[in-house]
């Protein structure tokens, strides 16, 4: 391959992946396409990283974590099947998972995450307009859902907390953490519009 | 940490969804998905919702060089890591199980040409990997052919009685005869997960093999 030709692969796959769905770009994945992965990670690179910063509190904690899910991307991108989750839904729960891991493992659990301001400072200039607008959903389904809800499902998810240790955190029974966590789930599915 | 019966099995969706189950549940509940198509809808609906937190807050940008260093380290690593056995053997058939018990069979003598004959052994097929499974008294010994596992990635051996999987060793992929360092009794299943290098005293990644003795 010549220079020229070298330079101008990446703009190549960049026009040619810029269509595809993102359940197609997993089907690229798993036929072993390193573009496709590169395609996928412009998608979801921010959010994932936003996501395994909140849980674990450490730049290079958190890069790990998504390297490390982008990475089970790649290897297990052929055992995705379209029809049980949306390609985001099944690539974020991949990084939640590393990175509760990770939390755990460090044992990096922290107090409540209700307690912390949010990161950063304002938003950024690259920031897509469709990432706030989604953020701003959410942010409009979660102050809809009883404090309780809200609480289980925010120390559970970004705390890391299992549900026994959140039954012991908080003082109520195992069997309140689960229908809390169970209703506050349901409702988030429910207010939260198809992306 | 907390042990399930069947009847609690169903509440755990919502807790799966969030990955807040203690290791041993998370175990039990993911080979009651195998098993539960309802379960596994309402784990995916509830899965969307648990997903949309990840938008939730504000949060500081990755760097840069995070897309390159992914990107190689996918270069590096082969792209199908896991077991590499034939598709058409993948379901459990006549053909499947003839074809499991001549390579168990042909496994097995090439692992007793590996020893001195001692306490009578029995050899037990494995499925999901080329490979057997030899019984001799309470020690097993797997003999088995696995890719090489992936970098910072480790296989490791489990010995399930009941519903408690006990660590048995970690080892290396290619075909090698691995030792169990727990001991072995009828009904026991033997199990091969890939987990995080230095392995874990629980297991977290899908069972690759898997023996009932």
């Amino acid at each position: 391959m010549s220079e020229y030709a070298l330079a101008l692969a990446p703009v190549l796959a960049r026009r040619r992946l810029k269509h595809r769905s993102d359940e197609e770009l997993l089907d690229a994945i798993a036929s072993g396409d390193n573009d496709a992965l590169g395609a996928l990670y412009d998608r979801f690179g921010r959010v994932a990283y936003g996501l395994a910063f909140r849980i674990l509190r450490d730049q290079a904690l958190a890069e790990d974590a998504v390297q490390e899910a982008f990475l089970a991307v790649w290897r297990s991108a052929e055992g995705y099947r379209r029809e049980r989750a949306k390609a985001a839904t099944w690539v974020l729960t991949l990084v939640h998972r590393r990175a509760v891991d990770l939390v755990r493992r460090e044992d990096r659990r922290r107090g409540d995450p209700l307690d912390d301001a949010p990161e950063a400072g304002g938003p950024t200039v690259d920031e897509e307009a469709d990432l706030r607008d989604t953020r701003a959903a959410v942010q409009a389904a979660l102050t809809q859902l009883p404090p309780d809800q809200r609480q289980a499902l925010e120390l559970a998810y970004y705390g890391g907390y299992t549900q026994s240790e959140l039954a012991e955190r908080l003082g109520v029974p195992l069997g309140t953490i689960k229908s809390r966590m169970f209703a506050g789930l349901a409702r988030l599915r429910e207010l939260v519009p198809e992306a | 940490m907390m042990s399930v019966t069947q009847p609690e099995l169903h509440d755990l969706a919502a807790a799966y969804a969030l990955n807040a189950l203690d290791p041993e549940d998370r175990w039990t509940y993911e080979r009651h998905l195998d098993t539960c198509e309802r379960c596994r809808e309402e784990v995916a609906s509830l899965r969307e919702g648990a997903a949309q937190l990840a938008y939730a807050y504000e949060a500081p940008a990755p760097r840069a060089e995070l897309r390159d260093r992914i990107l190689r380290a996918a270069r590096e690593e082969r792209p199908a890591p896991v077991v590499q056995f034939p598709r058409w053997l993948l379901p459990v058939t006549a053909v499947a199980a003839v074809a499991a018990s001549i390579a168990a069979i042909g496994l097995g003598l090439w692992a007793n040409s590996l020893r001195d004959k001692q306490a009578p052994e029995r050899v037990v097929a494995v499925n999901g990997a080329p490979g057997a499974l030899i019984v001799s008294g309470d020690e097993g010994k797997l003999v088995l052919c696995l890719d090489e596992a992936p970098a910072s990635k480790t296989y490791e051996a489990w010995v399930i009685q009941g519903r408690t999987p006990q660590p048995a060793g970690v080892f290396a992929g290619g075909c090698r005869t691995v030792t169990l360092t727990h001991p072995v009794q009828d009904g026991n299943t033997v199990a091969v997960t890939l987990e995080n290098e230095g392995g874990s005293d629980t297991p977290h990644g899908d069972i690759l093999a898997s023996a009932n003795v």
